[in-house]
């Protein structure tokens, strides 16, 4: 155990964790030059395109220092904030992290958020300054910010570069040095933290843990604690860029186990395990559950799919447990689910994951928020709204609370003003203002989630010319004035765009909402009024007026099949719209409302 | 019954909305092009053995830039591989600019029995900025000019929906070719084409086109106007004295075969359609190693689609007889037909099916709704 090393590796998104390991697995020749690729650990193929980390993924290594040799185990994490229980549960592996900080950049939301997980959890922090090969590194600066952060020395600073290999060596041997080997009992009860697992179509589940006493071997009987049910562990082993069967996995290392498990939900991560025979006593304390932030409306964009999409998302379940999803129906949409996702790019990610894995094309609806609703009749009870057209009639409802985040925000001094200006525009409230380095700032808002769910991040993109880095976490629920406003089109109500809105902003998005829609729904035959109301009070109104003409006078001399291909593309078009009424409606106006500033 | 179609690919200049097939220097391989759209015409002689050549057609281009001996070339090679009906309808197109008496006595003496003229316009300022190679002193007097020198089937082109043509101009310019006395009219809603001069200058912002509202009331006026001076309203952009309906376009809209030569020539044949490359240097290039066109086969879905979009167009309308032929009047065909009636777009009456004034401002909706996809 004493030559066991279990790490990970921890930034801000795009500071180069999957880089730095692609180096540290090529020194280790963990994977041969051969089939290197960069950032080989994100394998999924929408990983490899988007060029982000979304899931965690752990890999031994074997290295041999000083004539000792040594195994390790590194875990790289996702930089995204939607993704950030990905990085708790890797940290609930680990005695160490590489805290990865950007030369270029400098500290940002996630590497201070992230340094926190690990030093919850008494990591052996190992700051790398990474990127030194860019022009624009500014390692003085970055350091000075780094020391001022954890409260390290200089010398413990490694200057690196996932790009030229600068400072892996060193990283390695800080690594032997600097982390400490895991403590255990080999010979105690087996017991084993899950801590993450992913779905194969051949072989089910695949449950990833860390033993912290005991071994585990192939054949043994295993139960999971938490559930409390056994299985036969079919194989055991520990991982490499391809599964490595074992006969057993030690104490303080890391391994995998099959074993006959099919579904996602039957294993807990965060769980236990151990040996049905000889259990160990107590759990390891294991992890909250993730929940939903946002939540949002997936619906097939032909109506007789319903049953496919349950099919594909119950399939996406089984790699992504974080997805949750109920079924719901809409009068302008028909039968779908309102899912709950971790974060907006979440979101994202399942839509494009079911329309490239599955093959599905869905209509997602405007995202919201999950909300506490109190009726006069039980002032104490909340009533949880996940849809807003399910609200009650307000004349019932006592009060409405929503979720609160408090927000990190780190930028450059010269841009709070307009910072702040939004935040207060997005119903927020500064708490606090720090200054990391003399022009580094970082602000603390709460405000509500359900404001950074509309255009929240493009706007501060833009105020901050990109140089703000945004961090937020829950912290419960609070009164707010909130009404729903619904919309209504040709007189008939498209239930899928109801929202909950501040009473102070209604008439301003009633407008804003109404004249997207009206750019985005194609004129059509008929004259089609656009109106928002709120009870029965319309507060804003757009008309679309009639398509008067839709007719080519042209002499297409002979060309007819050109003309003939042109109708039927438009017609193939039309055939991927929602009928309201007799409105068709594209896919894109059911989320009009996260565009109003485009 | 078949048409032919022949494609001269010169233009004297480029008119700012046109996307039709052209080359305005020309003249190092004029003598090239000729001879070989002439070894097209006998190459293709078989496509259409066994039947009559109803209808004649040189489009372009500008065909009215054809000298005596050109124009003649190709006619012979039409008659001595094809058999041409002794009452066909063998039309030129021509510009104001081209027509003078001279030209019109060879085109006469050559067999052509019918003009299309493209007049445009009556204001000045709107040949100008379309770049238009005549004036309106030529728009006025060369059909008086072919009329004198014996063409008794003459039809004009309009262009209406122009970004400031009033009502009242546009009203004069109906006027000005019903006093003209022709027996055709094709009045054509300026359109706004990719890769054209116009369509920069609209990106550009330096032309507005006009609203469709505009559109809409100049086409109604156009069509009521007319009608009340005796034409018949045969097609959307067709007008014509009874008797006078073009032949060699209508045959387009009735799915009648035609062979089209030439660059950028169209040809149909019943099931398959056939098109000409629309490069005058490929075209002559690649002729002789027979890699001068493509085709598409048409499915029966693609027949049926063609034939609600071209017979919808046209006031004899579908012959219900003829889509059934391809397909059964499913329920989806037969819900869009009752709604399109109970909204006063569509008459169904003797087994066709055809719009009403109302229906023809809708015709691509309407066609595509009939469409099977
Ligand atoms: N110049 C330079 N570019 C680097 C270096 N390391 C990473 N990059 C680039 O930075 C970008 C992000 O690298 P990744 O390794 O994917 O970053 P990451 O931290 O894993 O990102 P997430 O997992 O999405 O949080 C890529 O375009 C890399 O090529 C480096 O040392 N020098
Ligand atoms: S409109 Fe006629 S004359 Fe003008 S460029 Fe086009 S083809 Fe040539
Ligand atoms: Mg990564």
């Amino acid at each position: 155990m004493k030559n066991i090393r279990n790490f990970c590796i921890i930034a801000h998104i795009d500071h180069g964790k999957s880089t730095l390991a692609d180096r540290l697995l090529q020194t280790t020749g963990t994977i041969s030059d051969r089939d290197m690729k960069a950032q080989a650990l994100d394998d999924m193929d929408l990983e490899r395109e988007r060029g982000i980390t979304i899931k965690s993924h752990a890999i031994q290594m074997n290295y041999t220092f000083e004539g000792e040799d040594y195994i390790l185990n590194l875990i790289d994490t996702p930089g995204h904030v939607d993704f950030s229980y990905e990085v708790s549960r890797s940290i609930a592996a680990c005695e160490g992290a590489l805290l990865i900080v950007d030369a270029s950049q400098g500290i940002e939301a996630q590497t201070i958020s992230n340094l926190y997980l690990a030093l919850e959890h008494d990591l052996e922090i190992i700051p790398i300054l990474n990127k030194m090969d860019l022009p624009g590194a500014m390692p003085e600066e970055v350091s000075d910010q780094i020391i001022e952060l954890i409260g390290c020395d200089m010398e413990d600073i490694i200057p690196a570069s996932g790009k030229t290999g600068l400072g892996v060596d060193k990283i390695l041997e800080a690594i032997l040095t600097r982390i400490p080997a895991p403590k255990g009992d080999e010979n105690g009860p087996l017991q084993a933290m899950i801590f993450d697992s992913v779905f194969n179509p051949f072989r089910g589940i695949i449950a990833y843990y860390r033993v912290k006493n005991g071994v585990i071997r192939k054949g043994d009987k295993v139960r999971f604690l938490n559930t409390g049910k056994d299985y036969n562990a079919e194989e055991v082993g520990i991982l490499k860029m391809e599964l490595n069967p074992k006969k057993e996995v030690r104490a303080g290392d890391v391994g995998y186990i099959i074993s006959g498990i099919k579904t996602a939900k039957e294993v807990k991560v965060g769980d236990t395990l151990t040996l049905a025979a000889n259990p160990c006593e107590i759990p390891i304390k294991g992890f909250e559950d993730v929940k939903p932030m946002v939540f949002a409306g997936i619906y097939p964009v032909e109506t007789d799919d319903y049953e496919e999409l349950r099919y594909s998302m119950e399939k996406l379940q089984l790699n992504d447990s974080s997805l949750v999803f109920e079924p719901e129906s809409s009068a302008a949409l028909g039968f779908g689910f309102r899912c709950g996702f971790l974060g907006m790019l979440h979101m994202e990610i399942i839509q494009e994951r079911l329309e490239r894995e599955f093959n599905m094309t869905v209509i997602t609806t405007v995202p919201n928020v999950s909300y506490f609703c109190y009726l006069h009749k039980d002032k104490e009870k909340a009533f949880i709204v996940n849809n807003p057209s399910e609200l009650p009639d307000p004349s019932g409802v006592e009060r409405i609370e929503e979720p609160y985040i408090k927000a990190q925000v780190i930028t450059k001094s010269e841009y709070i003003g307009q910072i702040m200006n939004l935040c207060i525009e997005k119903r927020g409230e500064i708490k606090n203002q720090v200054y990391l380095t003399q022009d580094r700032v970082e602000l603390t808002f709460e405000m509500p989630l359900a404001e950074i769910v509309f255009d929240f991040y493009d706007r501060l993109k833009s105020v901050s010319r990109g140089y703000a880095s945004f961090d937020y976490h829950p912290i419960g629920y609070k009164q707010s004035d909130l009404i729903k406003m619904d919309l209504l089109l040709n007189g008939e109500q498209l239930d899928a765009l109801s929202a909950l809105v501040h009473r102070s902003n209604a008439f301003d998005l009633g407008k804003k909402i109404c004249s997207k829609l009206k750019e985005l729904i194609p004129r059509q035959q008929f004259e089609i009024p656009i109106q928002a109301a709120i009870g029965a009070k319309i507060i804003a109104r757009e008309t679309i007026k009639a398509l008067r003409k839709d007719v080519t006078a042209k002499c297409y001399g002979g060309d007819i099949s050109r003309k003939r291909k042109l109708l039927e593309k438009q017609k193939e078009g039309k055939k991927r719209m929602r009928q309201v009424g007799r409105v068709e409606v594209p896919q894109e106006a059911f989320m009009a409302v996260l565009k109003l500033n485009d | 019954m078949a048409g032919i179609y022949i494609h001269i690919p010169f233009c004297k200049q480029k008119c700012t909305y046109c996307d039709f097939h052209f080359s305005t220097s020309f003249e190092h391989y004029r003598k090239e092009m000729i001879e070989t759209i002439g070894k097209e015409i006998a190459l293709r002689k078989e496509e259409l053995k066994h039947v009559t050549i109803a209808s004649i057609y040189f489009g372009g281009g500008t065909p009215s830039i054809l000298n005596t001996q050109e124009l003649n070339f190709l006619l012979q090679k039409i008659h001595a591989n094809f058999d041409v009906d002794s009452s066909a309808e063998i039309t030129l197109e021509a510009n104001p600019d081209d027509i003078s008496a001279q030209q019109l006595a060879m085109w006469k003496d050559g067999g052509i029995n019918r003009l299309s003229i493209g007049l445009q316009s009556f204001k000045s300022s709107d040949l100008n900025w379309m770049n238009r190679a005549h004036t309106v002193e030529e728009a006025l007097s060369c059909v008086q000019l072919a009329k004198k020198s014996g063409f008794n089937a003459i039809s004009v082109d309009l262009i209406y929906g122009l970004p400031d043509l009033t009502m009242e101009e546009w009203k004069h310019h109906i006027d000005e070719v019903i006093a003209m006395d022709v027996q055709h009219i094709s009045a054509y809603c300026l359109t706004v084409e990719e890769k054209t001069a116009l369509n920069k200058l609209v990106n550009e912002k330096k032309i507005v086109p006009a609203g469709e509202d505009a559109q809409s009331e100049q086409f109604l006026e156009l069509s009521h106007r007319l009608k009340k001076a005796g034409f018949l309203h045969y097609e959307i952009s067709n007008f014509g004295k009874p008797g006078f309906e073009a032949v060699h376009n209508s045959n387009y809209w009735k799915g009648v075969s035609y062979m089209g030569v030439g660059p950028s020539a169209h040809s149909f044949n019943g099931s398959k359609r056939r098109w000409n490359i629309s490069n005058n240097s490929k075209y002559l290039k690649q002729f002789a190693s027979n890699a001068y066109f493509e085709e598409e086969l048409l499915t029966l879905k693609d027949q049926w689609n063609e034939i609600v979009m071209t017979g919808l167009r046209t006031t004899s309308g579908v012959a219900i007889e003829q889509l059934k032929a391809l397909f059964p009047l499913d329920e989806a065909f037969q819900l869009a037909l009752l709604s399109f009636q109970k909204d006063g777009m569509i008459e169904f009456l003797n087994n066709h099916l055809s719009l009403t004034d109302k229906g023809r401002l809708q015709a691509d909706f309407i066609a595509s709704e009939f469409f099977k996809v």
